[in-house]
């Protein structure tokens, strides 16, 4: 049920109300807002280490943010009860970066996994959906496989296939293009763009891979440093002259985010200003 | 500059009591995650299957290395025995020594030692390694509780399973201590069984080793699933954690087992 505050035209499933987020003494995120419309696919890009996967972590109620707001589908997550949280959790998919498949059940199990513990459907009836959704994927054949015997490629489309087990209105994707060939990167691409239509779902894709992501999405967030540098749709961006963003649409070495890591200077560090000096 | 700390007395100070604070602080969070393990322990029992798959794992497989432990060990006995008491022209009581070592000690006490390092450190192992692939979170994330789901079934599997280890274990040790005292030795068949019967006292000495097994298998079983899931998600993490389920369990059977000797076996000769 919807929360009756919260009118049912609102056009945002996800929105992220000026959260800041910390671990001890290190910021990650700081007063970020962000909006994802129903049924869009929006990426998030940025580098390494920028808070990407952290923003899902605190959609999914897996972390609190120290203040601002999390509401999906009209539900503050960052206030939910347990029980609740569970319920809310129900109706949203997460892909993680390596499928984190359960090594000690065949991909059948896997996919079942879900309809098994939260619905009272038969054993057939689950059989037919599961063999269903691995068809989505194309690995249906694949099914009594361990993760095992799966390569990478294989293992994030029978995540992907566990993740859409109940139809979730919400599915995230955190990394879904790493360590993938080109084949399967183009194949992950689609599938995540024609299921996310199929599905009616929304989409929130967390990712550094700018090729395969842009042409699938219909907008990105650029996050750096925990904060939103730029958005937009994709076309805009990839001829944007914001320097973060041309730096990371083009793979360009140094820019805005330096190629060194902060150090002392290098004369310093060889010792050699002494010996000048 | 000088990283090394000086041994100055706050720093000394500081030096004994960061590993003390700090395990007194694990203790409590284990204890806590004990609670939360008995409080999620429904689905355990309400699908019993779970339980039983995690019982094939931890108490089957461990089942070659405790008959085969049992039967030499208590060859041993039968060996070691014999020595003794025939000195003193009392080989035939060769089946009490064996049985009461067994059953009261040797039983419960090698079979703990050999669970935790069998059983105890492949719970942590999978645990941990579960939790360094996100499959844990992936879990919670499809609003399935981890502890319900992963960490119960496997608790009360090792809890269900020590006792039947421990008391396998006794069986083939005087199965052992009977082929090498009666078969190989020659000491009067009659006299070992029969001595050996009115010698063990049903409550006094099985059921007090039937109740030492339940408890190491607790405190294993314990140790080895909140190693895991405490365990760093790294390689080293996960590696660390199994060892220290393999020391922190046979220290805590060794402790254990003597503090319930001293209360179990209170004025009996």
């Amino acid at each position: 049920m919807r929360d009756p505050v919260t009118p049912l035209s609102s056009a945002n499933l996800v929105e992220i109300d000026n959260v800041s987020f910390g671990y001890d003494r290190r910021t990650v995120l700081s007063g970020l807002s962000m909006n994802f419309a129903r049924g869009k696919v929006t990426a998030i890009m940025g580098g390494s280490g920028c808070g990407k996967t952290t923003i899902m972590r605190l959609i999914g109620g897996q972390l609190r943010p120290n203040s601002g707001e999390v509401r999906v589908d009209g539900q503050v997550v960052n206030r939910l009860k347990r029980d609740e949280l569970y319920a809310l959790r129900r109706k949203m998919g997460m892909l993680f970066q390596f499928g984190a498949l359960f090594t000690d059940m065949n991909v059948y199990d896997n996919v079942a996994f879900q309809m098994q513990e939260h619905t009272g459907l038969s054993e057939d009836l689950i059989r037919d959906l599961v063999l269903l959704k691995l068809n989505a994927v194309g690995l249906r054949g694949a099914k009594s496989l361990m993760p095992s015997e799966l390569s990478g490629g294989m293992a994030r489309r029978i995540a992907l296939a566990r993740t859409i087990a109940l139809d979730p209105m919400l599915i995230m994707y955190d990394e879904p293009f790493a360590g993938l060939d080109p084949i399967s990167l183009g194949v992950a691409a689609q599938l995540i763009r024609r299921l996310n239509d199929a599905l009616g779902a929304t989409s929130i894709v967390v990712t550094h891979n700018v090729r395969e992501s842009l042409p699938i999405v219909d907008h990105v967030y650029f996050v750096s440093a925990g904060s939103i540098v730029a958005e937009g749709a994709p076309g805009p961006m990839e001829h944007s002259e914001i320097p973060f963003v041309r730096q990371f649409v083009h793979g360009e070495a140094d820019g805005p985010v330096p190629f060194h890591y902060a150090a002392a200077p290098y004369a310093q560090d060889l010792g050699l200003e002494a010996r000048v000096g | 500059m000088d990283n090394r700390r000086k041994r100055t007395l706050p720093n000394q100070v500081r030096r004994i009591g960061f590993p003390v604070v700090n395990g007194i602080w694990r203790m409590g969070y284990a204890a806590r995650f004990l609670i939360l393990t008995l409080a999620y322990s429904g689905v355990s029992f309400r699908r019993f299957r779970l339980t039983v798959r995690e019982m094939f794992f931890t108490g089957v497989l461990s089942l070659v290395i405790i008959l085969v432990s049992g039967l030499f060990v208590g060859m041993v006995l039968g060996l070691q025995g014999y020595d003794t008491l025939q000195r003193y022209g009392s080989a035939d009581a060769l089946g009490v020594l064996v049985s009461l070592s067994l059953v009261r000690e040797l039983g419960p006490v090698v079979a703990g030692l050999l669970f935790a390092s069998r059983a105890g450190s492949a719970i942590t192992a999978e645990i941990g390694l579960m939790k360094a692939t996100e499959q844990l979170s992936a879990m919670e994330m499809m609003a399935v509780n981890p502890i319900a789901r992963v960490i119960a079934p496997r608790f009360w599997a090792g809890v269900f399973s020590m006792p039947l280890l421990a008391a396998l274990f006794s069986a083939m040790g005087i199965l052992g201590g009977f082929l090498v005292g009666v078969v190989l030795i020659g000491v009067d068949d009659g006299a070992f069984w029969s001595q050996m019967q009115a010698a063990v006292d049903w409550r006094q000495d099985v059921l007090n080793g039937v109740i030492k097994s339940f408890v190491f298998g607790i405190a294993v079983t314990l140790i080895a699933v909140f190693e895991g899931y405490d365990a760093d998600p790294t390689a080293e993490g996960v590696s660390g954690a199994t060892t220290r389920t393999v020391v922190t369990a046979s220290l805590a059977i060794l402790g254990l087992d003597f503090i319930l000797t001293a209360f179990m076996f209170r004025g009996v000769g």
